[in-house]
C-alpha cells in the first residue's frame, strides 16, 4: 500500500501544511511579494531561488513546506523517488514575459534566464537539482486539479522501482496562483511526523479541501 | 575604472537576480564563474546580453567570453577598450 505522509497547500497568499495555516502574507501582497516572504520564513539559503520564475518558486516552496519536519528525503533512495506535477497554465506566465521582451524589434533583448523557464517541467528540474532526486518524473497539463490522474500515474510508478514520490499541482496565471503538493511513500512506520493516509482519489480530494483559509 | 566597476556590480546583481549578494561583497578580481560569484552557463548568456543592452557591445566570437568574463575587472577593462564606458 502507498501512503500520503504529508502535504502542503498554497493559495490566497497563505501556506497550509497538513491542514493548518503555517504562514500568510497580507491579502494584498503580489505573487512575487508573497513568494519572497514565504521563502524568508523558511530561513533557507539557496540563492538559485531568486533566479527562478514564479511557478518554480511556488513549486519549490510548496515541496519545501510539505517536506519540512519529515524524513522524506533521507528515508528513500533519491534514484527511486519520483516527481509528478501538473497544472492548467503550463508555463504561460513566463511565456508572456518572454513574448514581451521580443515584441519590440528596436529593443530586442530576450533574456536567456527567462527563456529557460518557458517549459512547465522546469519546476520538476528545480526540485530535482535542489534535492538530488533522479527518479521518474512527469508533468501533466490538465483543465483543473485532477486527483484521479495524479493518483493513477503515481500508483503505476510505484508498482515498479519507485518507492516515494512528490506529487501535486503547481499553477500560476497572472495574479492567480495555487500549489498543492503531497508526499507519497510505500508503507513504512518510521516517519514520526507523517499523517499516513492511503493514496487514493477520495483522500486526495479530502486533503485538498481540508484547509480552512483565513482570508 | 572604479566607477565603471561599481556600476557593473549593480547591473550584474539586477540582471542576474543575485538577490542575496551585496555590491560590497563582490571582489572585482574574484572569478565570476565556479568559485567567487558562482555564476552558471545561463548567467554567462545574461552577461552577453548585458554588454549588448547597456554598452552596445556585441561579442562576435563566443571564445572571447572566457577572457572577458574572467572577473568584474576584466569585464570593465574590455568595456573601456571598446570605448563604450
Amino acid at each position: 500500500m502507498n501512503n500520503i505522509i504529508s502535504y502542503a497547500h498554497i493559495k490566497n497568499n497563505q501556506v497550509s501544511v497538513n491542514g493548518s495555516v503555517m504562514f500568510q502574507s497580507a491579502h494584498s501582497a503580489s505573487v512575487s511579494e508573497f513568494l519572497s516572504e514565504a521563502y524568508k520564513s523558511l530561513e533557507l539559503s539557496y540563492p538559485k531561488f531568486h533566479k527562478m520564475d514564479a511557478q518554480c518558486k511556488l513549486g519549490f516552496l510548496c515541496a519545501e513546506f510539505a517536506m519540512r519536519g519529515t524524513a522524506f528525503l533521507t528515508e528513500h533512495e533519491l534514484s527511486r523517488t519520483a516527481i509528478v506535477l501538473s497544472n492548467n497554465a503550463s508555463s504561460l506566465e513566463t511565456d508572456r514575459v518572454h513574448q514581451h521582451s521580443i515584441d519590440d524589434k528596436s529593443n530586442y533583448f530576450p533574456s536567456p534566464a527567462v527563456f529557460v523557464y518557458t517549459l512547465p517541467n522546469i519546476t520538476i528540474g528545480e526540485l530535482a537539482i535542489k534535492h538530488k532526486i533522479t527518479g521518474e518524473n512527469a508533468f501533466f497539463v490538465s483543465e483543473k486539479f485532477d486527483a484521479d490522474l495524479l493518483v493513477n500515474y503515481t500508483e503505476s510508478l510505484m508498482d515498479n522501482v519507485t518507492e516515494a514520490a512528490i506529487v501535486g499541482w503547481v499553477d500560476v496565471d497572472g495574479s492567480n496562483f495555487e500549489a498543492f503538493i503531497f508526499l507519497v511513500e510505500k508503507q513504512k512506520d518510521t516517519n514520526k511526523n507523517a499523517i499516513f493516509k492511503p493514496l487514493n482519489q477520495a483522500n486526495i480530494i479530502t486533503l485538498y479541501n481540508q484547509t480552512k483559509w483565513t482570508h | 575604472m572604479d566607477a565603471l566597476i561599481e556600476k557593473l556590480k549593480g547591473q550584474i546583481i539586477e540582471q542576474l537576480n543575485l538577490a542575496e549578494v551585496k555590491p560590497e561583497e563582490i571582489n572585482p578580481d574574484s572569478p565570476l564563474f565556479g568559485e567567487g560569484l558562482g555564476l552558471d552557463s545561463i548567467d554567462a548568456l545574461e552577461l552577453i546580453v548585458l554588454l549588448e543592452k547597456h554598452y552596445g557591445i556585441k561579442i562576435q566570437d563566443p571564445k572571447d567570453g572566457k577572457t572577458i568574463f574572467q572577473s568584474l575587472r576584466t569585464m570593465a577593462e574590455y568595456i573601456k577598450s571598446q570605448g563604450k564606458s
